[in-house]
């Protein structure tokens, strides 16, 4: 007599501390502190918490931990913890003019006023495995500029912009909205095509930027300026009416220049292109811009010839919670639907045969 | 009247493509628009389609203003009323499922339920078109260029429309093909009294569908006429120019 | 780390959802955007539903949790510890005795009641999205009711295969209004929404959607007049319980293919089966 399998509540919880062994690894190597995930890994807790969308360091070293190292299996446990989180305020628009920086390079002019500043970079390392890091190494205190930065760095866009060579980063008034508080509609607008960009998966939108360099919808870019830093947060709570700085955080802005376009009414100027994420994230930084600048097509009623310009399908399959989510679902039993479609199928061989 | 247009205006970033456009069209009727490209031909297909705006002027339709007509109504005349060819098929037809669904399908957005009452209809207008109805399961994919222009137009047909819009219907097919098409739209357009507007930059197909013409120029209407008088004796220069430059060849 | 709210989802959040539900209930059939929260269970796996349950559960509810029919099925007993934990109600596995039934693609086989709600998971809501890939223009065509396409496609299914092959996530039409899907159930389960006495709720998290189906609303499943929509059936009752009445899951129990057919709503089942056993068997 067949008895129905029980007793899926039992191997739930035996898989749930097998996954506990293993995470912890061989217990006579010493356990991964959260600081040191932090301190050493520190890009890797960058991504989670661009991605997670949620500035938390700890959390972010946290959910890496807890994942594994499986980075979009933290930004998961992220993004689920901030659901938990009751929103208090909205920050000011930061204010990247007041960024304290620690990078900042422009591609687009040889000597900008402010200078080149390269910082912590991987760009002129040469790719080679350090086998000096096998073992523990003494820490590495690098030199400071002889000459401090200046105060005040300009953009380099406003430099264009002052010539008029390049549309204005024009404020249109209208309050941003907030995908994370309404649902994402169909066309959309710039403000949340770009915040469903800064958290959606920085392989996707490297393959999507990749894919614009290579034709499929092509907008001539250039780096106008990358800079990395500090920027101050401040709230402005409606009950007092004036400004509190809250803390800083890091991030990674990239101004693209792109293709001019002109019209009837106003000469033609380039466009811009625009990232914008937490962290040190250029490669993310850079494929936003370039996406962006890709979904602006009817703005600049340019022909739609590439996936990376066709906004559905772009922001519908970016974020990578989701995707993985309903990837990985197909592992959910589907006896039934299954059942559904063999009936179907052994009616529709058995019909043939007749 | 069927239709009537009025002082119909469309700009394309600041490039003019309909400028002052006014005709009627009656019950029956089949007018022909014609012009070189660039002419604004298509363009005014659009519009008084419902395909495209406009930036001033009407568009009546039995009476009824189309510029204050609601989405619903439009498609609803879309899919009932009207109908529309387009020059290259694969844009007028569902390239993916089956001739016989094609030529089905507006009959099921109307709310017919019977399969078989469905098949029956889409086989004897595939047998009207010249198509052999033991093919309605097949794809488009597998049909000729002309098999498929024929199949948009049972496609269109099949809800007994009163008005047909037809971009270059015959573009883009060979010249023998073209002729059994021509006879056979002409042989369509007079048994089912339909009306229908042409735009062709070719006079022959103007000639032999169309009883008036209408000749476009930079987006104006530079003449029209019944058909065999602008054809035989053109009054405007430019008409002139497009009717030598036939007579020519 | 701050202490868990009831249910999960904070207060704001859930009165959000509600006011979708509202409007859902409202307009039967019709997809309610909503603004999805990313839930502790991957999208895919409930999350929607897992939204919509915690939106109305209440501490005196008594939940009941199934996935394709069971009780015990991992992703059922995932869903079910999670409310336990986070809201501490009361849960059941017995269909009558459950306020809120949350379910992934089945309905249960005991006919539910006034005031019980059936919640389900829903993958895709979209019952055009295969036909028109895009949310602008399905959107568009349910506004404007049209529907032939859908149609078209049942058409095809016939003229290629006989049948209308659609087996599961069967479409109908909501009070004569909407066509909607009604979730990955088997067609089978399709003609117990009709006229249901429960409140009937769906919850896409991913797609960002919420729906409902009214308590005594029609619900029709598409057809042709000529091939009318039918359900599946079985050759043989359930092995276990030996009933006739209710969707059978098959089973292979050895490596020469023998196969065996069980009810997959193992509620039902043992019920049955008890009923079958008399009232001396226990």
């Amino acid at each position: 007599m067949y008895v129905a399998v029980k007793g899926g509540e039992k191997a739930i919880d035996a898989a749930h501390e097998y996954l506990a062994e293993k995470r912890r690894g061989d217990a006579a190597s010493p356990e991964l502190s959260i600081a040191q995930i932090d301190g050493q890994l520190a890009l890797a807790v960058d991504r989670v918490m661009a991605e997670g969308s949620l500035y938390d360091r700890e959390l972010a070293a946290l959910a890496i931990k807890q994942a594994r190292g499986d980075l979009i299996e933290a930004i998961f446990l992220l993004r689920a913890h901030r659901t938990t989180l009751a929103r208090f305020g909205t920050s000011l628009p930061l204010n990247m003019n007041a960024m304290r920086i620690s990078r900042r390079i422009s591609a687009a002019f040889k000597d900008i006023p402010g200078g080149q500043v390269l910082g912590p970079t991987f760009d002129y390392t040469h790719r080679l495995l350090d086998s000096s890091l096998l073992a523990d190494q003494e820490p590495v205190r690098a030199a400071s500029a002889d000459v401090p930065l200046a105060a005040s760095i300009p953009r380099v866009l406003e430099l264009l912009g002052q010539e008029g060579l390049i549309e204005p980063a024009a404020d249109d008034g209208q309050p941003a909205g907030d995908i994370t508080e309404e649902p994402l509609d169909f066309p959309s607008t710039r403000d949340r095509r770009l915040q469903v960009l800064a958290r959606g998966d920085e392989g996707f939108l490297l393959s999507l930027a990749y894919s614009t360099q290579r034709g499929y919808g092509r907008n001539h870019p250039f780096v106008g300026e990358i800079r990395f830093g500090c920027v101050p947060v401040s709230i402005c709570p409606e009950e007092l009416g004036f400004e509190i700085y809250i803390g800083e955080i890091e991030v990674t802005e990239c101004e693209m220049i792109n293709q001019f376009h002109g019209t009837a009414d106003v000469p033609p100027q380039f466009t811009r292109g625009y990232g914008l994420v937490f962290g040190q994230l250029e490669r993310k930084a850079m494929s936003m811009a370039l996406v962006d600048r890709a979904l602006r097509v009817a703005e600049f009623a340019e022909d739609q010839i590439g996936p990376a310009q066709d906004e559905e399908f772009v922001l519908s399959h970016c974020d990578n919670v989701q995707a993985t989510g309903f990837v990985e679902h197909l592992k959910l039993p589907h006896y039934v639907d299954f059942q559904a479609e063999l009936a179907l199928l052994r009616t529709l061989r058995k019909e043939r045969e007749t | 009247m069927l239709l009537e247009v009025k002082g119909l205006n469309k700009r394309y970033e600041g490039q003019v493509a309909c400028e002052d456009v006014s005709f009627d069209l009656w019950p029956g009727e089949v007018l022909a628009i014609v012009g070189e490209s660039g002419s604004g031909k298509t363009s005014l297909l659009k519009c008084i389609s419902t395909q495209l705006g406009f930036d001033s002027g009407t568009v009546h339709y039995k009476g009824a203003d189309l510029g204050a007509m609601g989405e619903a109504a439009k498609r609803e005349l879309m899919r009932t009323q009207w109908g529309f060819v387009h020059q290259d098929a694969r844009d007028g037809l569902r390239m993916g499922v089956s001739a016989g669904a094609n030529v089905g399908e507006r009959l099921m957005a109307v709310g017919e339920r019977h399969y078989g009452s469905i098949r029956q209809t889409a086989a004897e207008w595939m047998a009207r078109v010249e198509i052999d109805p033991a093919r309605m399961d097949e794809s488009p994919r597998q049909f000729s260029g002309g098999m498929r222009q024929r199949l948009q137009i049972a496609r269109n047909l099949v809800s007994r429309p009163q008005l047909i819009f037809m971009d270059e219907p015959t573009g883009g097919l060979d010249v023998s093909v073209q002729a059994r098409l021509l006879d056979l739209l002409r042989g369509l357009v007079r048994d089912m009294g339909l009306a229908a507007i042409v735009v062709t930059h070719d006079l022959a197909v103007a000639k032999l569908l169309s009883s008036r013409i209408m000749v476009m120029q930079k987006g104006r209407v530079v003449e029209q006429g019944l058909t065999d008088q602008v054809l035989e004796d053109p009054q405007a220069a430019y008409s002139q120019l497009l009717v030598s430059s036939v007579l020519q060849v | 780390m701050t202490q868990i709210n009831f249910a999960y989802l904070n207060e704001q959040t859930k009165r959000m959802i509600r006011r979708a539900l509202l409007k859902a209930v409202a307009i039967p059939g019709y997809q309610v955007p909503f603004a999805s929260r990313e839930m502790p269970m991957p999208y895919g796996w409930g999350t929607g539903g897992v939204q919509v349950t915690a939106a109305i559960l209440t501490p005196d509810d008594t939940l009941k949790v199934i996935d394709q029919g069971a009780d015990d099925t991992t992703n059922a007993v995932s869903i079910r510890k999670f409310f336990a934990r986070t809201a501490g109600v009361a849960t059941t596995t017995e269909t009558q005795k459950a306020t809120i039934i949350q379910t992934r693609h089945r309905v249960p086989e005991h006919p539910l009641t006034e005031g019980q709600i059936l919640v389900y998971q829903v993958p895709i809501p979209e019952p055009l999205r295969f036909l028109e890939p895009r949310e602008t223009e399905t959107r568009t065509m349910h506004a404007l009711e049209e529907y032939g396409v859908m149609h078209v496609k049942l058409y095809e299914d016939i003229a290629t295969h006989g049948h209308i092959a659609t087996s599961y996530a069967y479409p109908a039409k909501v009070a004569s209004r909407y066509v909607f899907d009604p979730s990955p159930i088997p067609k089978f389960d399709n003609p117990k929404l009709n006229h249901c006495a429960a409140l009937q709720l769906f919850g896409a998290g991913r797609e960002k959607r919420i729906y409902a189906v009214p308590p005594f609303t029609q619900v029709i499943s598409l057809d042709f007049e000529d091939h009318p929509f039918e359900v599946q059936r079985w050759d043989t009752p359930c092995a276990i319980c030996g009933s006739g009445t209710g969707y059978l899951d098959e089973i292979i129990t050895d490596d020469a293919g023998t196969r065996m057919f069980v009810c997959s709503d193992t509620d039902h089942c043992a019920t049955q089966a008890a009923l079958k056993a008399g009232p001396n068997a226990a």
